[in-house]
């Protein structure tokens, strides 16, 4: 009997993808033979815009490439800015970067973790941890005036303290986490149905992530030591000890599956409970900003001559951005790269083998915000029929697997 | 696991190119309430050394690569390659960075891939946004661009086969489709 496989496109609508992707699956019987990745369809040209801007225009342009790391894109952004033309940022400037950016990984951590528990079927859980995040995003709104999209950062330093008596409020929100964070482990930890469809599914090895340059909890997953809070620590992070989270802390020995993702994961989120604690510290006090004149920081990006390269550890991984100035209004060169295109191409050794049903978590578990997968066509070549699968039909499927096997 | 220090990777590179290596940089930065530094290297190397500059740096360890950024010069278009060393223990770190030029009559380089699988998205980009060929990566439809994108028509490049307003004499978009300016004359 020949071997005919069916091909799979899903995509190509994931609107908080800075790519948007279409995945083309060739399938045999329930197995994936092969995957072929389209990104592209939306793509917005931020870099060709911001570079018809000023640099301080392009940090609200930047905030905006992510809903969720609204953070770490203009914090990269400020730190290439800063090294090109050379401005050094306020101690007390780069200790509220950091407990805004570690504020934003918590809240984009429990995010994920309500996505995973959904694609598996366990639509309390995403309710539940939906409900815990909505305590940081009221911490954000409180510090900064917004739930995303902070306008805290500017070139130099910050644009908002943190004054004495919000403390008691931050103090109160990491409280809280420390509370509920026993609950969120037993459940993502020590369910034996999440066990069954996370454990030696969507395998990625140490080797892999390597050579295909993967970032953040994917790699760390992976058993790779690789975070930039730790590798190349700025801004506060240089006076705290971040060490890299990897898998075999907890468990002992790294799988590289998306169960070990799961771990990165929440652990990170009690190693950010612990940054912002002792920023909140040491927080020495000063200037936030280092020139509070826009007109007068205008000016002197306009003379400054260089190039700097920012890069900080997002929720996601390495956000990478470079900037070259060269004497003029608008910067020379913007690129700006986000962790999952580093990370776009560890879904191919990740899906090969796998199951249909096993397609949302496995996306899923780079946390690629697959808000809005669009649908699936299933082709069959030998009577060119089609099938449409929604990515309700999807997760249907997904569902099912996990009614399956629970045992 | 031994560490070179910035110098020694900067006399390594120019030990092994001798004279190809027509710049180089050591930047020392610090950060925080206790002043610890890290440091960068910028190196720039000639288009022929480029790859062999690649394989050098596979043998003092695996590189993580980030990004490509480009930038057209006029004469020419400038490459840098952002890569890190020694990623895994605190304040190891070097950001490692090489810049070649490709002249543009002749917009060749050859593909990293091979070494570094993870480059290829990254490649792809510069194929688009620059025309640049590269050898080696074999050929595949816009991967950012719209699939019906103009022929010939590159975003980030600054002469004619540019877009306004970054290239002033570039092309006009309308509908998703780069016309020339007289065509939208003719249109209107």
């Amino acid at each position: 009997m020949s071997k005919e496989t069916y091909s799979i496109p899903i995509g190509p609508v994931h609107c908080s993808l800075k790519e948007p992707m279409t995945f083309n699956f060739e399938i045999y019987g329930e197995h994936i033979e092969k995957v072929n990745l389209a990104p592209g369809d939306n793509h917005r040209g931020i870099e060709f815009m911001g570079m018809q801007r000023n640099p301080v225009q392009i940090i609200y342009l930047a905030e905006r490439i992510c809903g969720i790391c609204s953070a770490s894109h203009p914090f990269a952004f400020c730190r290439a800015v800063e090294n090109a033309a050379g401005i050094e940022v306020p101690e007390r400037g780069q200790y509220i970067r950091v407990i805004i950016a570690e504020l934003e990984r918590i809240h984009s951590h429990i995010l994920w973790a309500g996505v995973a528990a959904h694609e598996l079927g366990f639509d309390s859980v995403l309710y539940i941890s939906w409900r815990a995040r909505e305590e940081v995003l009221d911490l954000l709104e409180y510090l900064t005036g917004n739930r995303i999209n902070y306008g805290v950062f500017m070139i130099g330093g910050v644009r908002r303290d943190i004054t004495e008596d919000q403390i008691p409020r931050i103090r109160k929100t990491l409280e809280y986490y420390k509370d509920i964070y026993g609950k969120i482990e037993d459940i993502f930890l020590n369910d034996p149905t999440i066990a069954l469809r996370t454990k030696n599914v969507g395998v990625l090895t140490k080797e892999d992530a390597l050579r295909l340059c993967a970032v953040g909890p994917t790699t760390r997953a992976s058993g790779i030591k690789k975070d930039v809070r730790q590798d190349q620590p700025y801004s506060a992070y240089a006076d705290l000890e971040v060490k890299a989270i990897t898998p075999d802390v907890l468990t002992g020995k790294v799988n590289g599956d998306v169960y070990d993702r799961i771990i990165v994961r929440l652990l990170e989120v009690v190693q950010s409970i612990q940054i912002i604690e002792q920023c909140l510290e040491n927080m020495p006090s000063g200037e936030i900003v280092a020139e509070k004149k826009l007109v007068k920081l205008l000016n002197q990006l306009k003379k400054a001559k260089g190039e700097g390269i920012g890069r900080h550890e997002a929720p996601r991984g390495e956000v990478f951005h470079y900037v070259k100035l060269e004497e003029a209004e608008t910067p020379e060169v913007w690129k700006a790269r986000a962790p999952t295109y580093n990370n776009l191409m560890t879904w191919v050794p990740m899906l090969l083998g796998q199951q249909i049903a096993d397609i949302p978590i496995v996306i899923a578990s780079i946390d690629p915000c697959i808000a809005c997968m669009d649908r699936v066509t299933i082709l069959n070549k030998a009577t060119g029929q089609k099938n449409i699968l929604t990515k309700k039909d999807l997760h249907e499927l997904s569902v099912q697997k996990t009614r399956r096997i629970t045992p | 696991m031994e560490y070179m220090k910035p110098e020694e990777i900067i006399e390594l590179f120019k030990e092994k190119f001798n004279g190809s290596v027509t710049n180089s940089k050591i930047e020392v930065k610090t950060a925080g309430l206790k002043k610890n530094s890290y440091s960068l290297i910028w190196l720039e190397i000639e288009l022929k050394d480029f790859k062999e500059a690649v394989k050098l740096l596979g043998t003092i360890q695996f590189p993580h690569f980030a990004i490509i950024s480009g930038d057209d010069l006029g004469e020419q278009i400038e490459l840098t390659y952002y890569f890190s060393l020694y990623y895994g223990e605190r304040f190891k770190e070097i950001s490692l960075n090489i810049t070649t030029f490709l002249p543009k009559e002749d917009l060749k380089i050859s593909t990293i891939t091979d070494l570094i699988p993870g480059a290829q998205t990254a490649e792809r980009e510069m194929i688009e946004m620059f025309g640049i060929k590269v050898e080696g990566l074999p050929d595949s439809p816009n991967l950012f661009l719209p699939k019906d994108f103009a022929k010939d028509t590159y975003p980030f490049r600054r002469d004619e086969k540019g877009i306004y307003p970054l290239s002033k004499n570039g092309k006009y978009v309308g509908d998703n489709i780069v016309k020339r300016e007289e065509e939208v004359k003719k249109i209107e």
